[in-house]
């Protein structure tokens, strides 16, 4: 093992003062809310620098740090895809001091974002294949933004199957899109909600997510499977899919550990020797079987 | 290495005259309140020799334990974000074992991973730091165990060797020593060759890459909790700590203008982990204990290539309650 044995910062290439600062955000507008479900919004946020907008990028999967000024950051995935250009967007549950204050954000307020950080669905692997995605609760955002991404460029990919299931009928979000993916011929949408979470109205399906993926069975040969939920739907989610044929590195997840700075540093939400950050927050179930289960 | 000069126990003074007359603050190890700290010393007559090491890091320096990383300015609905000045006063630490030199190098790695972090790099720039050899050592010191040693001089721009007669052998390792020597030159006379004292013997059962190459098959071992089974998780180890760079973000504002800051963490803290849901992927202590081992000596070896420890003893003497770190990573390198 090399060691440096003079001081470091004389040895990076550039003098401090022509360093970024890498915890500076964007200046973002509020250009849009939704009330998706109990304490759950989504924003739309638009650059107020248009010229720092026309520059910027992202990859789906990634995700960044949200402030809201006066009470601190708080680490979302964007929800959005990356073809709809011009804005990002994020959802997330009022939960502690951050999300509440950004809960009381109205369109036309600022927020800050920092970001796209970690890493991506490599959806240039997935042509040619049939796709599921399976998600539970408010971890739909992260998906979303892939579904839109991959039906953005439908013909790249066979069959499309999108399960989704919450606790009750009011937790689900996106409701407005749930409906525009039902009406689509080239995309299957089924909707479920756990046993007793039905209201009167309800046509959608009642049961556990893993339970409805086994009945609905989808062909595993040539496919992808994505999976994002609550930990418990994700552990019965994985072997069911396995069942079906679905092969460890066909089935990915995204990861959503406590950060702080996005970058590799701030010592969080590693998994083993796996930096969410910075390898993430995209694994296989493959690879998440290298790792403890530190998540 | 050779030393150049060598300089008389009565120069000190006129060497830090010349230091603080140059606009530099000097920072070292000083007696306060009962113990011996580092902070801001103004003359030689403050500088505190004789402990083997002080109770805190100097990594403050360069890493304090808050800092501004942004402001911004809040108008009504309107908000300005400013990048905070760089931090720009130079510092001369004085008097650092050379383990604790040793730990910028650490801490410099992770903070720059993948990004340069330019507060850091800032004080870094402006920070000299001179060493002394150590001709004492106590029973929590283990610097040989992970490279180094008694007078390493990795992270050290001079390093001034104990001297039979008084004053020290000065060896030069950077241009930021050199020109430190060049505040005073007359105050540096050429080495002769006088006598030192000899250096401290640190002795450990274990080496480092003994340690590394278990890890990997003892993450599920019961060993982590059994050895912390006395941890308190105040995460004084942490704090005192030359290379534990883990920090949090928090904001400070009111209706008009905030800080966002950064401030020192500890992976033994509950919280440091804890999700919004009330999941928590490092539930206890033990695996809390674990990431602490497993991050210095196993994750940053293979992802960052340095060793997230330079063996100074300084949380074993700091531990609320005697655990013993030298111990305990004995006990995992002789593991089988």
């Amino acid at each position: 093992m090399m060691e440096k044995v003079t001081m470091l910062a004389s040895d990076t290439a550039s003098p401090a003062s022509a360093q970024a600062n890498v915890f500076k955000p964007y200046l973002m507008r509020i250009a849009r809310t939704t009330d998706e479900a109990p304490g759950v919004r989504t924003f739309r946020l638009e650059f107020v620098d248009g010229a720092e907008g026309a520059r910027f990028n992202f990859r789906t999967g990634q995700f960044g740090l949200y402030s809201a000024f006066g009470a601190g950051e708080s680490t979302f995935c964007i929800a959005s895809s990356p073809t709809r250009k011009g804005y990002i967007e994020c959802t997330f549950r009022e939960m502690g001091r951050v999300t509440s204050a950004l809960a009381d954000c109205e369109v036309g307020d600022f927020v800050g974002f920092r970001g796209p950080y970690g890493n991506t669905f490599p959806i240039d692997e997935w042509k040619g294949k049939s796709l599921i995605f399976v998600a539970g609760g408010i971890a739909l955002p992260p998906l979303r933004s892939v579904i839109w991404n991959c039906l953005d460029r439908r013909d790249w990919f066979g069959d499309i199957i999108v399960v989704y299931g919450a606790r009750t009928v009011k937790d689900l979000v996106y409701k407005q899109e749930l409906e525009e993916w039902d009406r689509r011929q080239d995309m299957k949408l089924v909707v479920t909600v756990d046993p007793g979470g039905e209201s009167p109205d309800w046509k959608g399906k009642v049961g556990f997510v893993p339970h409805v993926v086994e009945a609905l069975a989808p062909p595993s040969e040539e496919a992808v499977a994505v999976v994002c939920g609550p930990p418990i739907m994700i552990k019965l989610s994985l072997p069911v899919l396995e069942k079906l044929g679905f092969v460890k590195d066909a089935i990915y997840t995204t990861l959503e550990n406590r950060m702080k700075c996005g970058l590799g540093k701030c010592g969080r939400c590693n998994t083993g020797k796996s930096y969410v950050c910075k390898d993430g927050p995209v694994y296989t179930l493959k690879e998440l079987e290298t790792l403890p289960s530190e998540y | 290495m050779s030393p150049e000069y060598q300089i008389g126990e009565g120069s000190l003074e006129a060497l830090f005259a010349a230091i603080t007359a140059d606009g530099r603050r000097i920072w070292g190890p000083r007696a306060a309140a009962g113990c011996i700290e580092i902070g801001e010393i103004r003359s030689a007559g403050e500088l505190a020799r004789d402990q083997v090491h002080p109770i805190s890091s100097a990594k403050a320096a360069a890493f304090p334990r808050v800092e501004k990383i942004l402001s911004y300015r809040m108008d009504g609905k309107d908000v300005a974000i400013d990048d905070p000045p760089l931090p720009a006063r130079p510092t001369v630490l004085f008097g650092l074992r050379p383990c604790e030199a040793r730990g910028f190098c650490a801490l410099g790695t992770i903070l720059n991973w993948g990004t340069p972090d330019r507060f850091f790099n800032a004080r870094m720039e402006r920070t000299t730091v001179v060493s002394i050899a150590c001709t004492r050592s106590d029973e929590a010191c283990f610097c040989t165990a992970v490279g180094g040693g008694p007078d390493h001089p990795a992270g050290s721009d001079l390093l001034l060797h104990p001297l039979a007669q008084g004053g020290y052998d000065v060896v030069v390792l950077s241009d930021k020593g050199r020109a430190l020597v060049a505040l005073a030159p007359d105050r540096f006379e050429p080495a002769r060759g006088a006598a030192r004292i000899a250096l401290a013997k640190i002795e450990a059962e274990f080496q480092a890459q003994e340690i590394t190459e278990q890890l990997p098959r003892l993450f599920d071992h019961p060993i982590w909790s059994e050895q912390s089974l006395r941890c308190l998780g105040c995460g004084a180890c942490a704090y005192v700590c030359p290379t534990c760079a883990c920090f949090d973000i928090q904001d400070e504002a009111d209706a008009r203008r905030g800080v966002r800051l950064r401030c020192w963490d500890s992976c033994a803290f509950r919280l440091f982990t804890l999700h919004a849901s009330g999941h928590n992927p490092r539930e206890t202590q033990g695996q809390r204990w674990r990431q602490r081992v497993q991050h210095k000596f196993s994750y940053m070896p293979e992802r960052l290539g340095v060793l997230g420890c330079v063996g100074c003893g300084k949380c074993s003497r700091a531990c609320p309650v005697d655990m013993d770190f030298k111990e305990h990573l004995t006990e995992i390198a002789k593991f089988s």
